[in-house]
């Protein structure tokens, strides 16, 4: 086993060695991930967040958590630290944006795909999706074609009058010829595990 | 003959500071972009201004988003790579060999020395084509035409290359798990060869004409400063965090591809302002150059991807056309997949907008459970409200041409 992993077991009782392919890795229950994370800044060198995503882990219970990418900028050494939120309706963590301004935007990103809150953000906003978008997209339960949803534009069409129509999204991202073909499932393998067909519309879809 | 007549303008000092009790003061808000010149790309900022001052910056990214991620969670791994292409769609190779790294990671594979020479070549040549693409629209922000111009007959002359290579000039999806698509066409590392011979006297003269330039340096020095603290605190990669005197280079700190074995130097800044930024760049173009030469000099013979990798890289096509093993080989990674083992692995190679990572999870198959990508334009971006404030509006132009980040790779 890795001597940081060792290290921080021997420090912190709540730490578990997590199995990993390539860099040091440790979970660590979201109850004390702040103060983890400030020691591992503070006392352990970590000094660099570099990522931080949320993982939606289908069946299991708890069901969402987070990996984190700390890099110490001096002995240029990674250590993974993996976390989960306890509560499946309404996962949350606590933010680690006051520690590492590099979590801002990261969690940010999380809340915004895959719906966990973090606890203390500042500005917990969505920022690829628009605000108001009422999916969470990286879910395992959203398909992969998406949901139809309402345009963002509704002040602006009110404005302006202007007609806005959505782009056709029949086929979905694997859209294939259809010459012949009745479902697009038979054109396109991958696309066989979707929730719709173009007999059965796509869920949100108009007629 | 003329006559001249004496006005007297008073007290000027004092006469503005009773203007300023009696103006209100305003502030005004000003959106730039998203389809805007200066933002590079579909980028928004929503600036609080008070007179030219910038008071608060918010930036309003997403307009490029695809899910690439979700995309990636329903595909197999090789049909991912042409996703990695419109990443950082300025320098798409070094996507593919980052990505390709990474998944190999997960099966710790380790590719014959010819192919990691190859992914070499193709890293590095990314790396000066994006930086010829970065100094040339920071030069044009800042006013300077021409260099843009220079820039871009060089980088001409590289897309000829990748197009000899990969089959295409922009997107080249030429990285497979455990190997590339093809070997090198005969004759290309001469060509190579020959463009590092032509560009260097290129660098030296946009070193010429931009180094000492005084426009540029009095538009550039001092401005956007991003301290080491900073920088490290928000989590900069690359160049940008280089040029604000962090000793941080992937291809040394953490090698992988075999760049231990090259001979190269990491230049490095010391205040971290605009034009350290561009210092950084031009000269690891000259470092790219010289990587690029070794590894013509010291291309390995042999296998260009894992022979021993029977479920992990198709075979090529004249064996699977000759051949019942083979044939079934490609079948299956065809249709399955690269087979993976499980695990999780995070990688992530020194590109050049920074370090582009990759967090693969894998339950096993030729599907990752989820995968993750970290875009350093992300992270660049992600300084801007700190940064920002206290500048300028028309020093917004110079510091988002410092920065050099690609929207693609920020909204995935």
């Amino acid at each position: 086993m890795d001597t940081i992993v060792e290290t921080l077991k021997a420090k912190f009782p709540y730490v578990a060695p997590r199995p990993s392919a390539d860099h040091p890795a440790v979970n660590v229950p979201a109850t004390h991930l702040r103060e983890f994370a400030q020691r591992l800044r503070d006392d352990f060198g970590y000094s660099m967040l570099l990522d931080l995503c949320g993982v939606d882990w289908d069946q299991d219970s708890p069901r969402f958590g987070v990996i984190y990418q700390f890099y110490h900028a001096a002995k240029k050494t990674y250590l993974r630290v993996a976390t989960l939120a306890p509560d499946n309706a309404n996962p949350a963590v606590p933010s680690l944006a006051a520690l590492y301004p590099a979590a801002d935007w990261h969690e940010r990103e999380a809340y915004d795909m895959v719906g966990i809150r973090f606890d203390g953000h500042p500005n917990l906003t969505r920022i690829l999706m628009w605000e108001g978008y009422p999916y969470f997209p990286l879910r395992k339960d959203f398909p992969l074609s998406g949901i139809e949803t309402e345009l963002p534009a509704a002040d602006t069409t009110a404005a302006t009058h202007a007609k806005v129509i959505a782009a056709p999204m029949m086929g979905g991202p694997f859209y294939a010829a259809t010459e012949g073909l009745h479902h697009m499932s038979d054109a396109e393998p991958r696309a066989r595990d979707q929730s719709w067909t173009e007999a059965q519309p796509k869920p949100g879809q108009k007629g | 003959m003329a006559t001249s007549t004496e006005i007297s303008l008073g007290d000027v000092a004092a006469r503005g500071a009773a203007y300023a009790e009696e103006l209100p003061g305003e502030h005004m808000t000003l959106n730039v972009g998203p389809s805007h010149p200066t933002t590079h790309g579909v980028l928004r900022l929503l600036l609080e201004l008070d007179g030219d001052r910038i008071i608060k910056c918010e930036p309003v990214i997403g307009y490029l988003h695809r899910g690439d991620e979700k995309i990636a969670e329903n595909m197999t791994y090789n049909q991912f790579v042409p996703y990695t292409d419109r990443l950082d769609y300025l320098a798409p190779l070094a996507n593919n060999v980052a990505y390709a790294i990474a998944v190999e990671k997960l099966a710790k594979l380790e590719v014959p020395p010819r192919c990691q020479a190859i992914r070499v070549i193709c890293c590095e040549l990314a790396r000066i084509s994006s930086h010829l693409l970065g100094i040339g629209v920071f030069g044009m922000d800042a006013g300077a035409w021409t260099i843009f111009m220079y820039c871009f007959t060089q980088r001409e002359k590289l897309y000829t290359l990748f197009e000899e290579l990969t089959g295409a000039r922009f997107t080249t999806s030429y990285t497979r798990i455990g190997g590339v698509a093809r070997d090198m066409p005969d004759g290309w590392l001469g060509r190579v060869n020959k463009f590092c011979h032509d560009v260097i006297p290129v660098v030296d003269e946009m070193d010429k004409l931009l180094t000492r330039n005084k426009i540029f340096v009095q538009r550039t020095e001092g401005v956007g400063v991003i301290t080491k603290e900073d920088a490290l605190a928000y989590g900069i990669t690359g160049a940008n965090l280089r040029a604000a005197g962090v000793e941080a280079d992937l291809r040394k700190d953490n090698p992988y591809c075999g760049y231990e074995n090259y001979d190269f130097e990491v230049p490095i800044g010391t205040r971290g302002d605009c034009y350290d930024r561009y210092l950084v760049r031009i000269e690891e173009l000259r470092q790219s150059v010289r990587i690029v030469r070794q590894a013509i000099e010291k291309m390995p013979e042999g296998p260009w991807y894992a022979e021993d990798a029977k479920k992990i890289f198709a075979p090529p096509k004249g064996k699977v056309l000759s051949s019942m093993e083979e044939l079934i080989q490609n079948f299956m990674i065809v249709t399955e997949g690269p087979q993976m083992p499980p695990g999780e692995v995070y990688f992530e190679a020194e590109n050049p907008k920074g370090a582009l990572g990759f967090y693969i999870f894998s339950k096993g198959g030729g599907v990752p459970y989820r995968l993750h990508i970290k875009g350093p334009s992300f992270v660049s971006l992600g300084i801007l409200p700190k940064m920002l404030p206290g500048h300028l509006l028309t020093d917004v132009t110079v510091i988002l041409g410092s920065l050099d980040f690609v929207l693609g790779e920020c909204d995935r």
